[in-house]
């Protein structure tokens, strides 16, 4: 382990030397000033730069080799992205400018919702959530200014299936709904007697992810949208899949009604720490008078800003969102082309069923046939009778530069691995991953304890996840 | 796995003791915390509220995921079992000591199965 950045610190050390401040202290609001210490690390520049430097060579990224992490759609992310969003006329913005001198970035942001509403189905959409749950929240806020709108007041429930992402519950949960949980059936689609038992007067949405977190298209999903419908609910799209049907299929044709997308999966624009990320959301003509103030519209052939609308959800975020970040995807958007999106995904398709196909004489699929852009394999037997776990074969797989699945999720399949390779990898990078994936599992078949001291050649070694999760240390304080 | 002949149990793992005052005690099984793995973390809920038999009242979360506990019978919730705030590991000790809810106003048992036939489900 290095040091931590304050440990790195010594008093009196600076990037910088600032001259002494002009400002003499009845110079600020006395609020405003701070009464203790701020305590930040005291370091030279380039010990700042060797820090982070450092870090990020023991970090795994999509530049540094495979990263088939199961729904998160971890695709590269193309320097050409870069190059638009760091023009000047991007880049070089303030979001307070005022409106009539920023037409150019309003008509990318406009272009790009149209674009998303193309590839969904939808009819208009919000570019303003900073990433998928936030969209989740929106889609959710706005699902209940609908049914509030027409006075349809009693619809307190939303229907998640129990394949679904734990963000789904968590924002259904936080717009204050109680969340209805319902069976996957044995194909690993909704279990469609069960749905018909849930909903009623009460139910607001149901929410779904299709393909779903197994990777399986659920194709009774036009007798779903209708028993939803039937009962007066909504149907909300969560679009973290949404890789595998680019210009195959889309959510407002399947009858959905609300969508959010992640851009830093499906249009490669980066993930996490180098995102941020962005979660725009679709809706349907009804929902469109909700959407929040802030988003980008066309009146009467003119590309503006809604502000003021009365029934709006009002603003979910500061600004035009994360604004680069979009035009990451947008540039994405129109370097790919129709042609291109839909090829993608076919490519993401094809390649999870060639892994799939090359694995499952050995790994158990949970739910064989064929897959979409992911699929998902349950390690439950090797646990038992080898005592070598979902998370042993992920920890060896660090030791060759790949990054592990998305392990012990979808809740519903024990000891799960949950393997996305998704269109930007080529076949030698699949037939690689692939031959690794055997050897580890001939190794837990005659050394398991090899894949049980696994990671030895990361930085950081097994560790104690148990402990980190019952005592965390969140804080450096100094000795 | 341990399955203890005096208490009653459900298909979704938890388990029930009826003790003589007519109040009952609440916790999940060895074998589901054996499948959830080492608990990190429990989220007990308030007393005085009202829980109703297969609903969930609480949620456990372990390295792997965040599971939600249904309760057994309907109630309402007398006491909480406090400790299990600090010792989440005692879900994973010592699960037929490790209540976490106490009820009173007990009905509702339609949901309950003996503990032989819990143990041929488990097996």
């Amino acid at each position: 382990m290095s040091n931590l950045i304050f440990e790195t610190s010594r008093e009196g050390r600076r990037c910088v030397i600032l001259p002494s401040s002009q400002m003499h202290g009845d110079d600020v609001y006395n609020e405003y000033i701070r009464e203790s210490a701020l305590e930040l690390p005291e370091v030279a520049e380039i010990d700042i730069v060797r820090h982070y430097i450092g870090l990020s060579r023991k970090a795994h990224g999509v530049d540094n080799g495979f990263y088939p992490l199961g729904s998160c759609t971890m695709k590269y992310n193309p320097r050409l992205n870069e190059d638009a969003a760091s023009l000047p006329g991007f880049a070089h913005l303030h979001p307070l400018q005022p409106e009539h001198t920023v037409n150019g970035s309003l008509k990318a942001l406009w272009h790009l919702q149209s674009s998303l509403c193309e590839v969904t189905g939808m009819d208009a959409f919000t570019v303003q959530p900073a990433a998928g749950a936030h969209g989740e929240f929106t889609g959710m806020l706005l699902i209940n200014a609908y049914h509030q709108s027409r006075k349809d007041t009693a619809r307190t429930q939303v229907i998640v299936p129990d394949s679904a992402h734990g963000t789904n519950p968590a924002s259904a949960a936080m717009a204050g709904y109680e969340v209805i949980s319902v069976k996957s059936n044995d194909k690993g689609g909704v279990d469609i007697d069960e749905l018909r038992s849930l909903v009623n007067e009460k139910t607001a949405a149901l929410m779904l992810t299709n393909p779903n977190t197994l990777g399986l298209f659920d194709e009774n999903i036009k007798e779903i949208a209708d028993i939803v419908h039937d009962a007066g609910g909504l149907l909300y799209y969560d679009g973290a899949n949404l890789n595998a049907i680019m210009g195959l299929s889309r959510p407002g044709d399947m009858g959905f009604d609300v969508v959010h997308l992640n851009l830093h999966k499906t249009f490669s624009t980066p993930h996490g720490g180098g995102g941020p990320g962005s979660g725009p959301v679709g809706v349907k003509k009804i929902l469109e008078p909700f959407l929040p103030n802030g988003t980008i519209i066309k009146e009467n052939d003119h590309i503006t800003i809604k502000n003021d609308s009365e029934v709006s959800i009002g603003r979910m975020r500061s600004f035009y969102g994360n604004f680069l970040t979009n035009i990451r995807a947008l540039t994405y958007i129109l370097s790919l082309g129709g042609d291109g999106l839909k090829e993608a995904s076919k490519n993401a398709v094809l390649n999870a069923n060639y892994m799939m196909e090359k694995l499952n004489d050995l790994y158990t699929v949970a739910y064989p046939g064929t897959c979409m852009h992911e699929f998902v394999v349950s390690m439950e037997k090797e646990k038992h009778e080898y005592n070598v776990s979902a998370k042993d074969v992920s920890k060896a797989l660090l030791d060759v530069g790949i990054h592990p699945p998305t392990m012990y999720f979808p809740n519903i399949v024990h000891e799960a691995l949950m393997i996305e390779p998704n269109e930007t990898e080529s076949k030698e990078t699949l037939d690689f991953a692939i031959q690794t994936f055997r050897d580890i599992y001939h190794t837990a078949m005659t050394n398991g304890q090899a894949l049980r001291d696994a990671p030895l050649t990361t930085p950081v070694k097994r560790v104690d996840d148990v402990l980190a999760a019952r005592s965390p240390i969140l804080i450096y304080k100094k000795p | 796995m341990k399955v203890l002949d005096h208490l009653f149990y459900t298909e979704s793992h938890e388990w029930v003791q009826f003790l003589e005052d007519g109040t009952a005690l609440v916790g999940i099984t060895d074998f589901a915390q054996h499948e959830l793995g080492d608990l990190v973390y429990v989220n007990l809920p308030e007393v005085g509220d009202a829980v109703t038999a297969g609903k969930r009242f609480c949620d456990v979360e372990s390295v792997k995921a965040v599971s939600d506990v249904y309760a057994p019978v309907n109630g309402v919730i007398l006491e909480v079992n406090e400790e299990l705030t600090d010792a989440p590991e005692k879900l994973n000790t010592d699960p037929y000591g490790a209540w976490f809810v106490k009820l009173g106003e007990v009905s509702g048992k339609e949901r309950l199965i003996s503990a032989e036939a819990y143990r041929s489900q488990t097996e």
